[in-house]
């Protein structure tokens, strides 16, 4: 596969390392009254779907970045490729 | 040896030079441009094999990389190579070659008995056969299967040929170089983009090279050789003859194997033998033919049957004739081509059998409409065949060779490699590439079911034409050359409808049309299951010259049309790859990178004995003249850093430089203890969690300045908590003003530690640090500078339980560094010591390693459950609150000591509760770590025990039934040495 990385163009995916369901940018507050059943999702619940996902590939042999990937997981097809970093500011994420 | 079936003129052979070779030890000549096969068929040889299961003598079936039965040993020594396919290997002079599968010799095969079998030997025999006793299966009957199964023989020996990977890019990947794929490369060439033309073969030009085809009236070998050499003048195009395209994988990649030395008897330096390269291309068009199959009747197999097309190839290409006297079996006007160009090339047409009633006639030959062909004789090659006629009579034709045709199926395997299915063309009765090709994927010429020159030309053309359009890359159709357009005029028919005899489909695997019946009769009607039950299409040719058939057959069986009988997948490769390959360079001391660190030279030249440690070679230990095991050596290093000082390069574990004003902040929400109020010039040591609570690693975190932290990782987890540090500084608090980088390789870090250290050190560090206790206790960093001004970071750490300090350098000066140490601490006992007596020195101090945070324990496990802060959120502190994450008896780390100090205790020992029986359930923990402690003078353990805490002065079973020992052991805490640290404070 090849990935359309947003700084540095399209980069062959053996240079990546796949995390998984981007999702896990939304991490619970640990000092929420709810943390416990927070965390308990967040840890163990991911959506795993035939068609359009976000995951989390880390540009390991590159210039380490995060990236958010939209990919079809039935034809591979990637739609978006994002800076992480960019993706968890727009959710809110900052410090 | 004379070629006796050598044709008196013509082919794209060159008779001016003779290659001599052997076969089965015996001698024969050919030519340039032959290959092995055809080599073999112009000296009379027909019997090149025997079949897989039954041991049935075989002959080559193809011309091509299609081939189920010519599979032979190349080469000798170390380069035998088995299951090689003679009707693609090229001939060189002085190759050799043998005969697989037989024995004592291919024309006498002993295991030819299971041919007399054969009624027992059915699809399905093996895993009806052998399920009873089941005893048996282990001892009696998998070796005995082994023993008789499989073709070739490996070398045994180590490949000695080098093997390489590359890269290419195109705009164009053409693959195939047919008609086809030649007006493709043209018309793309001339347009300036940058084009791969890859064809298997090593001559270039495809299915024209088998025929007698005119193009604009002029031999097609003459336009293929103008085509080729303007190729060769266009800069951005790439020419890779004997390159087969195996893989159509995601986003435009292709995989190709270039067979760059296999024609060599030997490759020249430097050379590799092959090359497995990766192609990235923007557009691809497949032209990649079609291969003939055959039509099943009984006894279809014997040598001198082939398909129809493969018998003028060879006639045509190699001026090769596999007999003097030829019958031909058709279904399609294409077999009256074979038949039309043999009798062109001298040879005598037995007759032409044509299903058809409405069959075209000749002049030349006598042609029998309506007939089948119903039987065959010649044990070792073909002498006649039986003919039913059109009037319900039979009548027995004698030739030497039959070219059998039953179609053509385009070459659609790259189609489907990314899940796609074949569509039914009934007007060919074949399968074509469907609509969901892969993207950028386009198919040109008799692949797509084109089975006309002039129609291949111009697909080929028009196919480049619409990729470089895709591509906005501006391009004219070249002129086309006049060439034959005929349609392809065939009636489906795939099997003899018989009762007696053996009508075999797929020759590798000797399926018959039996067996199909058998699959459907027991049930085995999804095609998937056909395959798995009778073993058909499996196997070096994937069935490339069968599975259609049986689908067929299948279809027939089942009442359905055959679309509806589907395909099996079509999986890369597409012809055999062999491992060395794909391994290319990464093999022995190659497989992986090989991390020295900065002292491994110095540590060479004291007689270390190395150890791989992840991708790192450390020292393991540093033996003496007049040790005579390692344990004595393992001994001695101990009892010199309890003792004096010794040295240990730890250059290897992690090291994780952080900046930054929020630097802090982050190190105190990736440790599960507090690290925000870490004093400058302080060392902490950090647990790390997994989000779900689990250990993940340790290590410690020292403070240079506010905003600058260095911290370290063991040297397992260095790679995997720098990607983590990453993610959560991008992923969950993008704001931080912190960075990270890894120092690993940056630093020569080296260990001193003993009650001499700080002797030690005070004669290489610059006097202007005090060394003092007061005024650099245990946990004190500070960078300082060594050997007269060398800038260095010092850290007063201890992983062995003694006053220790690390002391780190710039990584080219670790050499110096650790000779300076030894020079400066001779008086003092200084002694380099390596990771086995690291090893015995952190167990004896209790240490957590590897061992322990294994990712599957917790921090109260391993009795640091008060280091994490309730006042903060960290990563996995919410879930390591857990109470029932560590068991329903919670497990604890002890320490363990066997009662009688001469026994052992053995890593991966379970423990259980003297008394208690010895099974699972009464199972209470296991040992993690041990060795044999010098200081206490017998082997010690680590352990995780149910209740540990609570159970310290009991006596328990450390219980290791592989290896078979049963040891009492005294539960103890986990510090052998100094449990109140006072060595290292001092």
């Amino acid at each position: 596969m090849i990935i359309p990385h947003p700084l540095l163009g399209p980069r062959d995916a053996q240079e990546f390392v796949y995390l998984g369901d981007a999702r896990l940018i939304d991490r619970p507050d640990g000092l929420a009254e709810d943390a416990a059943d927070a965390f308990h999702d967040y840890a163990y619940l991911r959506d795993n779907p035939a068609g359009e996902h976000q995951e989390l590939w880390y540009h390991e042999q590159g210039d380490r970045s995060w990236l958010v990937v939209t990919r079809d997981t039935v034809t591979h097809r990637i739609l978006r490729a994002e800076l992480a970093s960019d993706v968890a500011r727009a959710q809110g994420r900052s410090r | 040896m004379s070629q006796t079936n050598r044709l008196a003129g013509g082919g794209l052979i060159d008779r001016s030079r003779v290659l001599t070779f052997t076969f089965d030890g015996r001698t024969y000549q050919g030519h340039p441009g032959d290959t092995l096969a055809s080599a073999l068929l112009a000296n009379g040889v027909r019997l090149m094999g025997r079949s897989f299961k039954y041991h049935r003598p075989r002959g080559p079936l193809s011309a091509g990389s299609e081939e189920p039965n010519a599979l032979v040993e190349l080469r000798d020594g170390a380069r035998r190579e088995p299951n090689t396919r003679a009707t693609t290997a090229e001939l060189f002079d002085g190759l050799t070659a043998r005969s697989q599968n037989r024995w004592p010799s291919l024309r006498f095969d002993a295991l030819a008995v299971n041919d007399r079998l054969s009624t027992f030997l059915t699809a399905g025999f093996y895993y009806k056969t052998f399920m009873w006793p089941r005893s048996f299966w282990e001892k009696v009957y998998e070796p005995a299967i082994r023993k008789a199964a499989g073709l070739g023989r490996l070398s045994m020996q180590d490949d000695p040929d080098v093997y390489d990977k590359g890269f290419l890019h195109c705009d164009l990947l053409v693959i195939g170089a047919g008609p086809a794929g030649l007006a493709a490369a043209l018309t793309a060439g001339r347009a300036g983009a940058r084009v791969i033309l890859a064809d298997e073969d090593f001559r270039l030009g495809g299915r024209l090279n088998a025929e007698t085809l005119t193009l604009d009236d002029a031999p097609a070998a003459d336009w293929v050789a103008a085509i080729l050499a303007e190729l060769a003048s266009l800069p951005t195009v790439r020419v890779m003859p004997r390159t087969t395209v195996v893989g159509a994988f995601d986003h435009g990649v292709y995989g190709a194997v270039e067979r760059v030395a296999d024609h060599l008897p030997v490759p020249e330096p430097g050379m590799p033998r092959q090359i497995l390269w990766r192609i990235y291309s923007r557009r691809a068009l497949l032209c990649a033919g079609a291969t003939e199959r055959p039509i099943a009747f009984a006894d279809n197999d014997r040598p001198g049957i082939l398909q129809a097309g493969a018998l003028r190839a060879y006639a045509n290409r190699w001026g090769a004739a596999v007999a003097r006297r030829v019958a031909v079996f058709t279904n399609s006007d294409d077999g009256h081509r074979t038949a039309r160009d043999l009798h062109a090339h001298g040879l005598e047409i037995a007759a032409v059998i044509d299903v058809r009633s409405d069959a075209p006639r000749s002049p030349d030959y006598e042609v029998l409409a309506g007939a089948q062909v119903v039987g065959t004789a010649g044990r070792l090659g073909l002498t006649g065949i039986t003919v039913r006629t059109a009037d319900g009579g039979t009548r027995k034709v004698s030739c030497g060779a039959l070219g059998v045709s039953g179609g053509w199926n385009p070459a659609v395997h790259l189609t489907c490699h990314q899940g796609a299915r074949p569509r039914w063309d009934a007007a060919i009765a074949a399968f074509v590439p469907g609509p969901d090709l892969p993207p950028g994927l386009a198919v040109a010429g008799a692949a797509a079911g084109t089975f006309s020159t002039a129609g291949a030309l111009r697909e080929g053309a028009a196919g480049a034409l619409a990729a470089l359009a895709d591509l906005g890359v501006a391009a004219t159709a070249p002129a086309l050359p006049r060439a034959e357009d005929a349609p392809a005029g065939i009636t489906a028919f795939w099997h003899v409808a018989s009762d007696a005899g053996r009508a075999w489909l797929d020759q590798q695997n000797d399926v018959t049309v039996k067996d199909v019946k058998l699959a459907h009769q027991e049930g085995f009607r999804a095609v998937e299951h056909l395959k798995r039950y009778t073993t058909l299409g499996m196997a070096t040719d994937q069935g490339k010259t069968s599975n259609m058939g049986a689908l067929a057959i299948m279809a027939e069986l089942t009442g359905k049309p055959i679309p509806e009988v589907g395909t099996t997948m079509f999986r890369p490769p597409y012809t055999p790859v062999a491992l060395g390959t794909l391994a290319g360079r990464s093999r022995g001391d190659d497989f992986r990178p090989r991390r020295l660190t900065p002292t491994h030279a110095w540590a060479a030249e004291q007689g270390a004995v190395f150890v791989e440690v992840g991708t790192w070679m450390r020292a393991q230990y540093f033996p003496r003249p007049g040790e005579t095991h390692w344990r004595q050596t393992v001994d001695r290093e101990v009892l010199a850093v309890r003792s004096a000082v010794g040295v240990c390069d730890v250059t290897t574990l992690g090291k994780i430089d952080v900046q930054g004003t929020d630097a802090a902040s982050f190190l105190d929400r990736i440790y599960c203890n507090g690290m925000a109020k870490l004093a400058v010039g302080r060392v902490r040591y950090g647990l790390m969690l997994r989000e779900d609570g689990m250990a993940k690693d340790d290590g410690t975190a020292a403070r240079l300045a506010e905003d600058h932290f260095v911290v370290t990782t063991t040297t397992a987890n260095a790679v995997a908590v720098f990607r983590h540090m990453e993610f959560c500084r991008q992923c969950l608090w993008p704001d931080l003003d912190v960075q990270v980088i890894s120092t690993t390789d940056a630093w020569a870090q080296i260990a001193v530690a003993g009650p001499r250290a700080r002797d030690l050190l005070r004669r290489v560090v610059d006097p202007t640090t005090d060394l003092s206790n007061d005024a650099f206790p245990f946990m004190a960093c500070a960078a300082v500078t060594v050997c007269g001004g060398l800038r260095a970071r010092l850290f007063r750490i201890s992983f062995s339980g003694e006053l220790a300090y690390e002391l780190a350098v710039p990584a080219r000066y670790g050499d110096a560094l650790v000779r300076a140490l030894m020079a400066a601490g001779a008086d003092l006992g200084v002694t380099p010591y390596g990771t086995e007596a690291l090893g015995v020195l952190r167990i004896e101090k209790g240490h957590a390693a590897g061992n322990e945070i294994n990712g599957q324990t917790t921090a109260r496990m391993l009795g640091l459950g008060r280091m994490v802060s309730s006042k903060k959120d960290s990563i996995g502190a919410v879930l390591s609150r857990r109470e029932a994450l560590d068991g329903p008896v919670p497990l604890r780390l002890v320490g363990l000591r066997p009662v009688n100090p001469a026994d052992p205790v053995v890593a991966g020992a379970h423990l259980l509760a003297r008394g208690a029986p010895t099974t699972a359930a009464s199972d209470e923990g296991w040992v993690t770590s041990a060795a044999f402690s010098p200081h206490v003078g017998s082997a010690i353990g680590l352990g995780f025990l149910a209740g540990g805490e609570g159970r310290i002065g009991e006596i328990v079973r450390a219980v290791d039934p592989l290896g078979g020992t049963d040891v009492a052991v005294e539960v103890v805490v986990p510090h052998f040495v100094d449990p109140d640290g006072e060595k290292l404070r001092a």
